[in-house]
Formats: structure tokens, C-alpha cells, sequence
């Protein structure tokens, strides 16, 4: 974030509660926070490893029949050169036949490990992939709506699409160029021992330099690699935002607007990923220039030794064709290593995502619902909260919602309705207090339990990919078309439904974009009534009804509520007036209580509203 | 739930030209870098042939002044190897060092030039295409384009090179084993060309599933609340499983395919070693040839081996790097549906009065069988405000996205002032014309650019009135004032503040027409009567099409216009329609008694508790 605002004259980004307000752990710059995190990426890149320890043995085995059969070529070529050739002069053809063979079976061999390794490494690096993101995603689901409201979706986007993607970029070629090239320098790095100490010592001092160097790169790539992965979630965040808010953006001719800010935040990661490759244009040549410094150096060297008749000719000259083959791999070893740092970068996200631990989580040691007839009884002891520690949104609120009650909320915006219902549904955890459900505290109820027992409604309905009647079904997976369509039927969406062009089995396209937003809230209902849940928490959620439309679902209200607890917010008092109770909030605080005809007798506020509203109706 | 079949990018699979033809066509955005292109393929060039050069050298060190004791020779060659190494790291570094820049500069023009497209490109577009799609063409595909740029490309043109002369040399070292050797070329060319076709596909079922599994996720992360409501964490993790295990398969598919053909690619050059050898040998036991040149032969083939073997990984390179063109300009090729006519003119604000008339006019979304509209005559006059009033799904907001142009008539014609909309500039006529929607879109940006949206140059005051308009002065309490964040990034508001800072935006625009929906359905009783009241004294300047549902809220219309099933069955005053027409009656009655809903066959259960109604 930091990286883009100074650059920016208009600052159109604003100011959030906290600079950091958008970052979580993952987004930490502080130094022990990335060292943490490169802890932790390194343990999740075992943990996920691990499964395949097996297939990884066997790769490397399948590697190293591949390589020495790859060698045996040159081998082979020399043996048909010394030994065939004389007896082929003598007509004996045998011994050419027999390397011939001994050569057709090495490229078998080499065939058949080098398409088995290939295999078996997309294999693994197929199932490390599908691996990382099923847990990413399955830990996002499990984090509470707080975090997801600080990590935002363009940044969830990011994290199992484009870093994962960095991911696959190593497990694409990565395997196989480090294991040949740590193979290829170990041996060769062997036999110039072997050879000649005296230079092969000399050679071996380019290493602390490759050290050094190595070690340079590997700080400042992880640093920039870093910068690239939180620009790309800029740019993301930024994309995902604006193509969902077309309508706005062409409605008021934002593009100009909107093309300079994706402008700066796409040139941003065009610069810090430049300064990522970059460091690897230094890096590699740096390394190719140890190594051809080092062959002068040993040219030098070997050369005198051979003049000082320390060595012999055929020596040397193994000794050259040796360190070629030393240096090369060192090459492929870089762009492995950055690959490997890139690919660390995004691991460092997705582990610190992994490592968010839920504020809101599942009890360790659920206690059960009590079952029986009094099911649905809710209390608020005490229960203070705010998002933000300097501003308290509840203070000590205590409230008892008999089971079976219907509770209409009522009060000014920014009084605490909808946050009084986010707690009832947990999507928070209370500050201080408690609120307890049949007079177990929610921090104790399993959360599948919950769920299936309290259904929170909200004005802003969300219609998942899929048809019409899956939307419904989503309120309870196992209902069959009966039920789907009973459910329909019982808030009024069934004649709508059927007047599509599929009926029930309509794709409701991208986000509902072909239902109005009043069927889409026919459609949200449906799923609650479905759903069948003992507590209901209805915030605004006929707000985009006609009025025919509302009534209609306000009386399958009266048949769906009265035998079950019910919170419902509501700016329409039609809503209201099957309330059992209405409470009226302002400013955390209860401020009226009572049967809604009690409240308009004692003339209170509630009063005064009702009065307004019968006012404005026909 | 397949996600992404839902007719999105719908030419999949469609018979199309050469695979490469799309890749082709992106070369506009390498010819600004034509220089550096130039300058990175004749430094990778050279670097090859120092490359080269340096064992020669040393070769000749131990061939030369070893054998003959010539220390200052020993100093003078390998002085030149040094040399020749320097150059060779010097080479390198330019290369890759010209590369980065480029490479990443030609990624962001791309993306830049996508991004805008797609600001052009209609909503029903948008409606179409699920938006992980189109992030997954910004993102992976750009990336692959990038690396076959940078790398891919510049090796294939170079192992290409390498391959060529090195078949020069063979053929002109040994014409018979050189042809035998260039005749080699034939399979290679057989198994590589059905690799890239098959490839070509598989990498395309890929790139397509990695869009599919983005859009899961955007709309996980769109439905969070909706899953945490319900508990279908589960459900939906079950969705994303088969997503990407789908995804697995073909990741795998994909990686066997590479397999055999790598694995391919290596068998040949070996086999016609092994072939070369045999004959070499006969040649050499026959006289033919000497042992020194079929040690020069072998050795010189071995050459060959890397750039035939990393032929596969070039070529699936080029395949993804086509499939990426491919992708992309599946977007860029997409005309924008809705632009300026030739020859449109542009009205400015005082110029305009407001008249503003449908006529005849029709809509259906693209792929739908029948119409969301029919026939809509509708004259609003300058200064009159007019109300649209239907059942939910009879297409108010539909009607009201034809005026700022969103979607396009389908027949007939709107006019503005007597111009047909289609014959104003859009910019013009968005300028004109402006609009709250039902679901207020906030930007992660600050309260002033939110509200600005419309109006960049407006002043202090102007926002203060919209603000006070609107019934939106808490912006003024936001813990940094005008300037905090809000959106999904920033402060979050309720339904009915972040409602009233659209209906502030819309009004700051001071336009001649003001489009309205639904704008006061978050508002409470009290509020929205205040806001009523202010909207009203404005509403007097200006042209105002609004839909509505409350009764409260059409005191603001001057003419109400009912919508039934797509078509205006009665225009006129509040009261009139009230007591002639009894669909209009039914629509806006609090009293059910007046009429039932019309349309519900399923009513509640009998003896369902009745409505408590005061």
C-alpha cells in the first residue's frame, strides 16, 4: 500500500482506520514477522512434501538411471571406435553389433526414465499445487467475516490465483534442473579432486565468492520478490473492484479516472518486477563470470604445472572439459534459485494466511444444543463491541429473547441494529459479555450447529454460480425439487421462477445479473425458509420488494415465525407490525421495550415513527 | 455448478485459424521494442560464440604452448580466454539486463490496453463473462506471455540457429552421415508438430480451468457472508475441490503429454548416433573414413542433443504463449456494443432542456427468448419528474439502464431533446445524464473521490449542499472526515449511508436528467422523509425518471407510469391512477383487502396466522 500512495498527487485512496488496516499478517513488512514467515513457508513446503516422499525417492531414482544412462553415450562411442572397429577391418562384425545393441538399450533406458521422471514429477507437482490451494481456500472459509473484511476479496483473489501460479512456475521445471545440477556439480566437483588436488583446490576458490554472491541474491530477490507479489494484489484488488462496479464506472465516466489509477498500480508491479529481474541478469552472468575467470585462472595455473612436470598433459585437458561441465549447471542452478525465490514470496503469503489464526473459532469442546421445546432462547449479557477498540458500537447490553419471539429492531442508522444481529449470527465475537443460545454461550456451540440453528438474511443477497433451484437448495443441501419448490411457493418466488426461460433449473449467470434485485431477495428467502432455523435474523430483507411482493412474504412470515425465535430489522414498519416485541436501539442502547400496540399507546418514539409511517402509506 | 460454462467465453473450442495467427498479431506490442529485441538476439548471439570460443581456446593452450613449453604463449592464450570469458559474462548481462525491461514493459501495455478494453466494454458483457475469467487473462496468461517473450522466443530462435549450423558442419565434414544426420530433422518434425497440436488443446482446457477456478474463488470471496450465514463452508470447499482436481488432471494430462514427447525428443538425436556410429564404423573399417573424423562427427553431434531436447519446453512454451494470445484477444476482439456513433455530437449542459421520450421502444438481454420491455412509449417533459412503479422483475431497472446508455434499445429509440441517444456522444450523454442505482456502488477510495465520481472538478460547496441534500453530513464525522476510505477496503457503512452517498453523487452532477432507483429503500421513515423534502426543491431543475415502490416516495412525481410485464399499461397523476386503475391500486395499497396479490397461486397454509395489521 505504502509503496503507491506518496507517488500519488490526488490521493484518491483515502485514509483507512489503520495504514495497515489492510494487511494482515501476510502483508507484514517488519523483520521478524518475515522471518517468521520464511520459517513457516519453508515447514508448510515439508508439510505439503511429505505425502510424497515415496514418489519423490523414486523421481530422483528415475533421474539418476536417466543421467547415467545419458553418460554411457559418449562412453559407448569411444568403446565403438577403440574395440569395433579392428575386428569389423577383420570381418567380425560381433563387437560393433554388441555396442550397437549396448547402445539402443542405453537410449531405451534413457527413453523410458526420462518419460517415467517426467511423469511422475508433474505428478507430484500437480498434487503439492491442487494441495496448497485446497487448504488456502479451506482456511479462508474457515477465517471469520472480521478477517475477510481487513483481507479483502481482491486480495483472497490474489493469494489462490496469481501466487500460486508463481508456485507452479517452479513446480513446472524446477525439480529437474536442481537435482541434475546439484548431481552434475557434486561428481564433477569429485572427480577434479580426484584429478588434481592442487588445482582443483584452486578452482574451489571460486566458492566463497559463488557464496557471497548466491547469498546477495537470495536478499534481495526475496525482498523483491516480496514487492512484485504485493503489487500484483494491488493491481488485482484494483481490477476485481472496478469490473464489478461497471455500471457505476460508465454511468459516471470514470474510465479516464480509473485507466490512471490502473496505470500507476500495473506500472508499479512493472517496476518492481523489473527490479526482480534485473537482480537475476546480475546474478546469473556474475556466476558465468566466476566460472570463466576461475577456467583462465586454472589455464594459467594447470599450464605451469604441466611445464613444471608437476602434471600431465592428459590431465589438464580433462581437467578443462571437467570444468565446463562444473559451471554449466551452476547456470540452470540460478534460474532454478530464482524461480525458488519468486515462488518462496508467494509460499510466504499463502503461509501467512495459513498461519491467521480465527478470532471467532470453532469451540475446541462443543457443548450441545439442549433439545426440547424451548428451542431458540437467546440472551446478550452484558455484551459490549466495536470494530474499533476508540469506537464502541454496544456498551453492556443485556437482552432476553424468549423462544418462539418474534423482535422487531428498530432505530436510527448507526444505532447497532445490524451489529446486534452480526453477533447474534457470530460473525463477531463480543468484546466483553456474552451472548448464549438456549443458555449455552455461542463461543461453545459447534459451528456447524450454529448454523443450522440461527440463518442470518441480509439486504445485500449473494446468488452463487448455478441454477435457480441450488440457490434455494443452499438453505439445506439434502431437500429434494419438492422442497425447493415448496419453499418457493411458500414466500411467493414460485410464479417468477416458473417464468423463466429453465424454471427452477435457470443459471442464475454472474451474481444474479439477470434477476432484479427484488427476486433475488425472493430467491435469499426461499433459501432461509428452507434452511428452517430456529432462530431467523431478518436485517432489511425485504427492502427491494414491491409492495404486493412484501405482503405476500410478510404473511408466509407469520406462518414461518411462529414457531421459531425471529430478529427482525426492518426500516418498513409493515415488517414490524408481526413483531411480538419491538425494541427500539439507539446508539447501543435499548431504549424502548414492548408489544408493538403498548408502544404506540405510551407515545415514545416508537410511537412517533409509527405514526410517520401510516402517515406515508395510502 | 460448472462455473465459467454459463456461456461466458462462449467460442471455446471453436474451429479456428493457425494456432499462432493470434500470437502473431500481438507483435504490435514488441515493435517498440524492436531495438532492444534486436540488441538481446545479437548479444545472445555472441555470448553462444564466446561460449563456444572459451574451450576452443583451451583446447589450443594444451594442444600449443603445454606441448611446446611456450610459457608467454601459455600467459598470451590464456589471457584471450579471459578476455573472451569477460565478454561472454558482459554479453549475458546485457541480454537479460535489456530483457527485463522490456519484457515486463510489454506485460504492462498489454494488461493496460486489456483493462481498458474491458472499461469499454457494455454491461451485458460484464453480465456474460464471470469476472475470474477475465482476471485469470490479466494475471496467468499475461505471465506466460512474458516468459515466451523473454525466453522461449529468444531460445528458439537461438537453438534453431545452433541446430542449423551445426547440420552445415556435419554435412560439410561428412556429406553422407551429415544427410543421414540432417534426415533425422523428419521425425523431429513429425513428433513436435503433433505435440503442438495436442498440446495446443490441452494447454487451452488448462488456461480455461485456471479462469474457471478464479471465478470460484471471486465469488467465494463475493459470498462470504451468505456461506458464514449459512455454514456451507463445506459445500462450497466441495465446489473448489472438483474445480481444481479437474484442473489436477489436466495439470497431469498436460505434464504426460510433455513426458512422452520430451522424452521423444531426447530418443532421436541418441538413435541417430547410435546409427551414425554403425555406419561411421563400417566407413572406417572400409577406408572410407578416418577415426579422427568420426571422433570429430560424434562429438560435434553431441552439440546437438540440448537444442533438439529443449524443443519440447520451447514448443509448450509456444503453445501456452499462443493459447494466452488466443485468450486475450478473445476480449480485445470483442467490439464494444455500445460507442459513438460516426458523427455524434456532443450537447453541453445549459444547451440541453431535458425532454426525454421513449418511443416504441423494446429491450431483451443477449441470449434471452423473450423481451424485458415491449413497445415503451413514455414522454417526460423538461423539469417533470416521473415515476416507475412495478412489480418486482417487471423491468424498471432494466428501463432505467437504457437512458445513460448501459445497454442498448433493442428497437425503437430514446431521445433526448428530440436527439436520438445513439447520435450523442457517450460521454455527453453520461455527462447529462446521471444515476443512483439500487445497490450503491462504493470504491475503496476516499468519500470525495466516491462522491466526485461524476463531477471531478466539483468544489467544497457543491459537496456540501449534495451532502446536506442527501441527508449525508456523518461523512463529516468518518474518522477522517471527506478524506477516509471506504469500500470493501475501508470504513464499512450501512445499507442506508452508503444509499444516501449515491443518491449525493448523483445529484452533485447537477444533470439534466436524473435517474433514480429505488433511492430511498435503506432510508428509515424519518430520514427519508427529510430527504424528501430536499430532493424535491431540486428535482424542479431537472428531468427525473425514478422507480419507486413506496407510496411515500412517489410524492415526489409529478406523473407515475406503471410497468406490468414489460410494458406501461397507465401514465398519469399519483391520484388519478389511484382510483382508476386497479393493478396500480394493488401494487401501492397497504390494505390487502383492496386487492390480493395478484399473481399467487400459492398463498399461505389456511389457518396461517393473519397479518396483525393495526
Amino acid at each position: 500500500m505504502t509503496a503507491v500512495e506518496p507517488a500519488d498527487p490526488a490521493q484518491w485512496r483515502g485514509l483507512a482506520a489503520d495504514p495497515h488496516a489492510d494487511r494482515s499478517l501476510a502483508e507484514d513488512t517488519e523483520p521478524e514477522a518475515v522471518a517468521r514467515l520464511r520459517v513457516r513457508s519453508r515447514a508448510l513446503l515439508a508439510d505439503v512434501l511429505r505425502p510424497h516422499r515415496a514418489r519423490l525417492g523414486a523421481a530422483v531414482a528415475l533421474l539418476l538411471t536417466q543421467n547415467a544412462a545419458a553418460m554411457s553415450g559418449p562412453y559407448l562411442v569411444m568403446l565403438g571406435i577403440d574395440r569395433a572397429i579392428e575386428p569389423l577391418r577383420a570381418g567380425d562384425p560381433g563387437p560393433l553389433a554388441a555396442v550397437a545393441v549396448a547402445f539402443a538399450a542405453a537410449a531405451g533406458v534413457e527413453y523410458g526414465a526420462r518419460r517415467g521422471f517426467l511423469t511422475l514429477s508433474a505428478r507430484i507437482g500437480q498434487a503439492v499445487l491442487l494441495d496448497l490451494r485446497q487448504r488456502v481456500y479451506a482456511h479462508f472459509l474457515r477465517l471469520p467475516v472480521a478477517f475477510h473484511e481487513r483481507y479483502t476479496s481482491g486480495r483472497m483473489i490474489s493469494r489462490l490465483t496469481s501466487d500460486i501460479d508463481s508456485i507452479a512456475e517452479l513446480v513446472d521445471g524446477g525439480v529437474e534442473s536442481l537435482v541434475m545440477a546439484a548431481l552434475t556439480i557434486v561428481s564433477v566437483a569429485g572427480i577434479l579432486l580426484w584429478l588434481d588436488l592442487p588445482l582443483a583446490a584452486v578452482t574451489l576458490l571460486a566458492f566463497p565468492l559463488l557464496f557471497w554472491l548466491s547469498r546477495w541474491f537470495a536478499r534481495a530477490s526475496a525482498a523483491a520478490y516480496r514487492r512484485t507479489r504485493e503489487a500484483m494484489a494491488l493491481v488485482i484488488v484494483h481490477f476485481v473492484e472496478s469490473m464489478r462496479g461497471i455500471r457505476a464506472v460508465q454511468a459516471y465516466r470514470r474510465e479516464a479516472r480509473n485507466q490512471d489509477i490502473f496505470a500507476s498500480v500495473n506500472d508499479e508491479y512493472r517496476r518492481s518486477s523489473r527490479h526482480a529481474f534485473r537482480l537475476i541478469a546480475t546474478y546469473s552472468p556474475g556466476i558465468k563470470l566466476i566460472g570463466n575467470v576461475t577456467v583462465a585462472v586454472v589455464l594459467c595455473y594447470g599450464g605451469a604445472r604441466v611445464l613444471g612436470g608437476d602434471t600431465g598433459v592428459g590431465v589438464l585437458a580433462a581437467f578443462l572439459l571437467y570444468l565446463r561441465r562444473f559451471f554449466e549447471p551452476m547456470q540452470e542452478l540460478s534460474q532454478f534459485y530464482n524461480s525458488l525465490q519468486s515462488a518462496t514470496a508467494a509460499l510466504e503469503k499463502l503461509a501467512g494466511v495459513l498461519d491467521e489464526r480465527p478470532q471467532v473459532a470453532d469451540a475446541a469442546r462443543p457443548v450441545p444444543l439442549p433439545r426440547g421445546p424451548a428451542h431458540g432462547a437467546v440472551t446478550f449479557r452484558a455484551v459490549s463491541f466495536g470494530y474499533r477498540p476508540d469506537a464502541p458500537i454496544l456498551t453492556g447490553l443485556d437482552l432476553t429473547i424468549e423462544a418462539g419471539q418474534t423482535v422487531a429492531l428498530i432505530g436510527p442508522t448507526g444505532a447497532g441494529k445490524s451489529t446486534l444481529a452480526k453477533l447474534l449470527a457470530r460473525f463477531h465475537d463480543p468484546v466483553t459479555g456474552t451472548v448464549s443460545l438456549d443458555g449455552v454461550d455461542l463461543r461453545q456451540v459447534a459451528d456447524a450447529e450454529l448454523r443450522r440453528t440461527v440463518v442470518l438474511v441480509t439486504q445485500e443477497t449473494h446468488l452463487f454460480g448455478g441454477t435457480v433451484a441450488e440457490n434455494i437448495r443452499f438453505g439445506r443441501p439434502d431437500a429434494d425439487d419438492g422442497a425447493v419448490e415448496a419453499a418457493a411457493r411458500a414466500i411467493g418466488a414460485h410464479d417468477f421462477i416458473a417464468a423463466l426461460p429453465d424454471g427452477y433449473a435457470t443459471e442464475v449467470h454472474r451474481r444474479g445479473g439477470r434477476l432484479s434485485a427484488g427476486q433475488r431477495q425472493l430467491v435469499a428467502f426461499a433459501r432461509a425458509f428452507l434452511a428452517d432455523p430456529a432462530v431467523l435474523i431478518l436485517d432489511e430483507a425485504t427492502s427491494s420488494l414491491d409492495i404486493p411482493t412484501e405482503r405476500l412474504v410478510q404473511h408466509a412470515l407469520g406462518t414461518i415465525l411462529r414457531d421459531r425465535t425471529a430478529v427482525v430489522i426492518a426500516h418498513r414498519l409493515s415488517t414490524v407490525e408481526i413483531a411480538d416485541r419491538v425494541l427500539v436501539l439507539d446508539d447501543g442502547r435499548i431504549v424502548e421495550d414492548g408489544p408493538p400496540a403498548e408502544l404506540i399507546a405510551d407515545g415514545g418514539r416508537y410511537a412517533a415513527l409509527h405514526h410517520q409511517w401510516r402517515d406515508s402509506l395510502l | 455448478m460448472a462455473a465459467g460454462s454459463d456461456g461466458g467465453p462462449a467460442d471455446r473450442g471453436e474451429a479456428r485459424r493457425h494456432p499462432l495467427n493470434n500470437l502473431w498479431r500481438l507483435r504490435r506490442y514488441l515493435r517498440p521494442h524492436a531495438v532492444e529485441f534486436s540488441v538481446l538476439l545479437l548479444a545472445g548471439l555472441a555470448a553462444t560464440g564466446a561460449g563456444i570460443a572459451v574451450p576452443l581456446v583451451a583446447q589450443r593452450v594444451v594442444d600449443g604452448p603445454v606441448a611446446d613449453r611456450d610459457l608467454p604463449g601459455l600467459f598470451q592464450l590464456a589471457g584471450l580466454a579471459l578476455a573472451l570469458g569477460l565478454v561472454e559474462a558482459l554479453l549475458i548481462f546485457i541480454r537479460r539486463w535489456v530483457q527485463s525491461s522490456s519484457s515486463v514493459a510489454m506485460e504492462a501495455a498489454i494488461r493496460d490496453d486489456i483493462y481498458a478494453h474491458l472499461q469499454r466494454l457494455p454491461a451485458s458483457f460484464h453480465d456474460r463473462w464471470p469476472s475470474g475469467q477475465l482476471l485469470s487473462r490479466i494475471t496467468s496468461d499475461l505471465s506466460v506471455l512474458r516468459r515466451f517473450l523473454s525466453f522461449g522466443l529468444f531460445f528458439l530462435i537461438l537453438n534453431l540457429t545452433t541446430y542449423l549450423v551445426v547440420v552445415v558442419l556435419l554435412v560439410r565434414l561428412h556429406p553422407a552421415l551429415g544427410l543421414l544426420v540432417a534426415a533425422s530433422a523428419v521425425p523431429l518434425f513429425l513428433i513436435t508438430r503433433r505435440f503442438g497440436r495436442h498440446y495446443h488443446t490441452a494447454s487451452r482446457r488448462m488456461q480455461d480451468q485456471q479462469g474457471d477456478v478464479a471465478t470460484l474463488v471471486e465469488e467465494t470471496a463475493q459470498g462470504l457472508r451468505t456461506m458464514k450465514a449459512y455454514g456451507r463452508g463445506p459445500q462450497l470447499a466441495a465446489r473448489f475441490v472438483a474445480g481444481t482436481r479437474t484442473l489436477h488432471d489436466t495439470g497431469v494430462g498436460k505434464g504426460r503429454l510433455l513426458a512422452r514427447t520430451a522424452a521423444l525428443l531426447d530418443l532421436v538425436p541418441n538413435l541417430t548416433l547410435g546409427v551414425v556410429l554403425v555406419a561411421g564404423a563400417a566407413a572406417v573399417a572400409n577406408g572410407r573414413l578416418t577415426i579422427g573424423q568420426l571422433v570429430a562427427f560424434a562429438s560435434l553431434q553431441l552439440m546437438l542433443i540440448w537444442p533438439v531436447q529443449s524443443l519440447g519446453w520451447i514448443i509448450a512454451n509456444g503453445q501456452e504463449a499462443a493459447t494466452a494470445a488466443d485468450r486475450i484477444l478473445e476480449v480485445l476482439d470483442t467490439p464494444p456494443a455500445i460507442v459513438d456513433a460516426p458523427g455524434a455530437i456532443a450537447l453541453t449542459r445549459a444547451a440541453v432542456r431535458g425532454r426525454l421520450r421513449f418511443e416504441a421502444v423494446g429491450f431483451r438481454y443477449p441470449g434471452a427468448t423473450t423481451p424485458v420491455l415491449r413497445g415503451i412509449d413514455l414522454a417526460v417533459e423538461p423539469g417533470e419528474t416521473l415515476a416507475v412503479v412495478g412489480a418486482t422483475g417487471s423491468g424498471k431497472s432494466t428501463l432505467l439502464s437504457l437512458v445513460p446508455r448501459l445497454h442498448e434499445v433493442e428497437t425503437g429509440r430514446i431521445t433526448l431533446d428530440g436527439h436520438d441517444l445513439r447520435d450523442l456522444r457517450l460521454t455527453s450523454l453520461r455527462r447529462l445524464v446521471a444515476v443512483a442505482f439500487e445497490e450503491p456502488t462504493l470504491f475503496s477510495m476516499s468519500v470525495w473521490e466516491n462522491l466526485t465520481l461524476g463531477r471531478p472538478d466539483a468544489g467544497e460547496d457543491e459537496v456540501r449542499a449534495a451532502l446536506a441534500l442527501a441527508r449525508a453530513e456523518f461523512a463529516y464525522d468518518l474518522p477522517w472526515g471527506l478524506r477516509t476510505r471506504l469500500g470493501e477496503q475501508g470504513l464499512s457503512l450501512s445499507g442506508g449511508q452508503r444509499q444516501r452517498l449515491a443518491l449525493a453523487r448523483a445529484v452533485l452532477v447537477r444533470p439534466a436528467v436524473l435517474v433514480l432507483d429505488d433511492p430511498l429503500s435503506a432510508l428509515d421513515v424519518h430520514t427519508e422523509a427529510l430527504v424528501e423534502s430536499a430532493l424535491k426543491r431540486v428535482l424542479r431543475d431537472m428531468t427525473a425518471l425514478l422507480v419507486v415502490h413506496r407510496p411515500s416516495t412517489i410524492a415526489l412525481a409529478d406523473r407515475v407510469a406503471l410497468l406490468e410485464h414489460g410494458r406501461i399499461t397507465a401514465v398519469g397523476p399519483h391520484a388519478e391512477l389511484l382510483a382508476n386503475v386497479p393493478a396500480y391500486r394493488a401494487l401501492l395499497s397497504a390494505e390487502p383487502a383492496v386487492a390480493p396479490p395478484p399473481r399467487s397461486p400459492a398463498g399461505p397454509a389456511p389457518g396461517s396466522s393473519p397479518l396483525v395489521l393495526s
